[in-house]
């Protein structure tokens, strides 16, 4: 068996030779100062390894065409077994994989290791810095939500406003007649194809130059040599493992931002970009009117060519570390820059509202009179449903509602809900609750049952927000209720989440001369109401 | 005793160690990653739809002969909620016993039709034969139809989702 085994491995050994080159990758001499700060490399390896890999498993269940894309990242998020971990690897990673690039290249420029002859894998690396936003950029349209579609605008009219080459860009991200399938279909391409085969090809001539080369030594290198495994294999696997477990706790721990379907009519939507190009976003208001295209274009553009220029420009050929204060300066004041930026823009713009996400049948659901929603709500907290069948299901104690002929008056259902008989328990449940019960009761049909039925709790328990609120007195839903205060179906196309907040919080500040009082909603409540009424079609 | 001295060295002792963890390390992110990939891949999503669809009035239908009758059922496809018409055969034997067959035959999932003067389901494509009860008569299809789950509300009648037929129920 051992012979055999040997045999085979021999064999795939003489063709391929894929163990001789492994043994030269790990048995490779490196300078013998090699050690912690080295391990960025492999860092930013690893997470675009797991981005390609949770990419294409999103690809898996994702639809990209701006119809389907959000219900199917929906569906990701919650239907597909692990999908939210999947999505929340996927997402995170792309943060981490900012954080990991930026590292790097700052470890690379104090070390001064950009220097001769290493200028080649300094520009590739800032060449793979560029590519790393260019993925954010386009990845961050794709879930077709709002905070996708407005910070997408957004990225479209800096685009637009470059000198000279704006129209030509605006064409080739297909925006030239605004943000649409067009856009989209760019966007996925150049996101999930042309990305990541470049960068893929990149990586390989970046490590192809780093072995080269070899590693650039330390500041305080002495010349000795030891091999890459185990000893630098073996930080550089503590440091991807530290990062492996940092991005699996925010992947199974923090929610990833979906909003709303994208709306192109919600003009109160304040779009924010993702938070590595929010200092760019701040940036942009120091500079108004014809100088803006400082803030979008002229910095931005210097500080690449900064990055191009600094191996050439700096060519003293020093590496200690006394040489390198400068450069960690240099490193301190645009970190503090970035994060000044940052911090300011962070203050500065609303948090969108983003827990809220209306159930992809809520339009269908909206039909249904909201009195007899929230008491279909009471019927299954009551537990209505251990004496009674709405429809179907084997026989109880109580009559089917669904049967035609169990119709009673409202005085003798609420009388029953106040004493059922033969032997439950009466239902403590307030006036206008025992009234939805009983228009609920009275109104079981086969076609709302199996509506019903599919209801989100979270959404049932928003439209009895709504009912026991007594919004309908005021507010028109489906054309029923009062017309004190403006209808309340398509306020989704109308009203931003936060406005609509606000406006609980203090009617009279949004709306002057209303009547509204206000109403103190807990976060629970209003989340569940705003889902409510979001979903009323126009 | 040789080999203990070698174990003993501290460099050699070190060395193991730190092989010892890239092994343990690489494997048990590997691992991890294995879990959720086969998990996303291979879960079941499930459906949050009851699958029963009001499939018209039973009063309309007469016993005896199986007619076909068409209704509109929403089915989740994906993320996708399709409305879309289905079709099935309903055999009324009195209004307590209603039987509903899908409208496929068993063999290749062609639709089949009620010969009247046969008295006999017959499949076009392949020529399989069914019964009335919904049983093989000739093939090759190899099993009986399949059946719609029937449940009868008042007067509506409900079809639910389609199961295999159990043989012993024909017979």
């Amino acid at each position: 068996m051992k012979a055999a085994i040997y045999r085979a491995g021999k064999w795939f050994e003489e063709r391929t030779g894929l163990g001789t080159a492994c043994r030269h990758f790990l048995f490779e001499d490196i300078p013998a100062s090699s050690g912690w700060p080295q391990v960025f490399g492999s860092i930013c390896l690893f997470l675009f390894l797991t981005q390609v890999l949770t990419g294409i498993l999103l690809a898996f269940n994702y639809a990209p065409t701006p119809g389907d894309a959000y219900k199917s990242v929906s569906y990701i998020l919650e239907r597909v077994a692990a999908g939210k971990m999947i999505h929340g690897l996927h997402h995170w990673g792309a943060s981490l994989m900012i954080v990991a690039v930026f590292l790097h290249m700052a470890q690379v420029f104090i070390y001064g290791a950009y220097k001769r002859p290493r200028e080649a894998t300094w520009l590739a690396g800032v060449a793979l810095l560029l590519l790393t936003l260019a993925f954010g950029l386009t990845g961050y349209l794709l879930p077709w939500d709002n905070r996708a579609y407005w910070g997408t605008v957004v990225t479209a009219q800096i685009m637009a406003s470059v000198p000279f080459a704006g129209p030509v860009l605006t064409q080739l991200i297909g925006a030239a007649n605004g943000i649409g399938v067009v856009t989209f279909s760019r966007f996925y391409a150049l996101h999930t194809l042309l990305l990541p085969g470049v960068t893929g090809l990149l990586i390989a001539f970046h490590i192809y130059l780093v072995r080269r080369h070899g590693a650039a030594p330390a500041p305080s290198d002495n010349g000795n040599t030891q091999k890459f495994y185990p000893k630098q294999a073996f930080r550089d696997v503590i440091a991807v493992f530290a990062v492996f477990v940092v991005l699996f706790a925010a992947a199974a721990f923090l929610q990833v931002p979906l909003e709303r379907i994208a709306d192109p009519t919600d003009i109160s939507y304040v779009p924010r970009p993702e938070w590595y190009f929010l200092f760019l976003f701040q940036l942009l208001k120091l500079f108004e009117g014809k100088m803006e295209v400082i803030g979008t274009v002229v910095l931005p553009t210097l500080a690449v060519l900064a990055l191009i220029i600094l191996p050439f420009a700096n060519r003293v050929h020093t590496r200690m570390l006394t040489g390198r204060i400068h450069a960690g300066a240099a490193v301190v004041l645009v970190f503090s820059i970035w994060a000044g930026l940052t911090a300011t823009a962070e203050r500065s713009t609303p948090k969108p509202f983003h827990s809220l996400r209306v159930p992809r049948e809520a339009a269908q659901w909206a039909q249904i009179p909201p009195e007899q929603i929230a008491g279909f709500g009471y019927f299954r907290s009551s537990n209505c449903g251990s004496c009674h069948n709405l429809l179907v299901g084997t026989p109880k104690a109580g009559p089917n509602l669904g049967h035609a002929g169990v119709r009673h008056p409202k005085e003798w259902l609420i009388q029953h809900f106040r004493s059922p008989q033969p032997s439950s328990a009466p239902l403590h449940l307030s006036l206008p609750k025992l009234n939805a019960l009983s228009l609920f009761v009275e109104n079981v049909r086969p076609e709302s049952v199996s509506l019903l039925d599919r209801m989100s709790a979270q959404y049932i328990s928003g439209v009895q927000m709504f009912v026991v609120s007594g919004c309908i007195s005021c507010h028109k839903v489906n054309g029923a209720g009062g017309g004190v205060g403006p209808a309340l179906n398509g306020l989704g196309n109308r009203r931003g989440e936060q406005w609509v907040i606000d406006h609980f919080a203090d009617p009279q500040r949004l709306s002057p001369g209303s009547i509204m009082p206000r109403y103190p909603f807990s976060k629970s409540d209003e989340d569940a109401l705003l889902t409510y009424l979001f979903s009323l079609p126009d | 005793m040789k080999e203990i001295t070698i174990k003993d060295t501290p460099g050699i002792k070190r060395r193991g160690f730190m092989t010892g963890v890239i092994y343990t390390l690489a494997s048990l992110m590997g691992g991890v990653f294995a879990t959720s990939v086969s998990t996303y891949l291979l879960g079941n999503p499930g459906t949050e739809d009851s699958g029963w669809a009001d499939a018209g009035d039973i009063s309309d239908l007469q016993p005896g002969a199986p007619q076909q009758v068409s209704f509109s059922r929403s089915r989740e496809d994906g993320w996708r909620l399709q409305n879309e018409k289905a079709s099935a055969w309903i055999v009324i034997d009195d209004r307590t016993h209603v039987t509903a067959f899908s409208p496929r035959c068993t063999h290749l999932g062609c639709a089949y039709h009620w010969q009247a003067n046969r008295n006999e389901f017959v499949c076009p494509c392949h020529g399989s034969v069914f019964s009335k009860n919904g049983d093989v008569v000739s093939g090759p299809a190899n099993r009986p139809l399949d059946r719609y789950a029937v449940k009868v509300n008042g007067d509506r009648l409900w079809l639910g989702p389609i199961e295999a037929a159990n043989h012993s129920q024909n017979s």
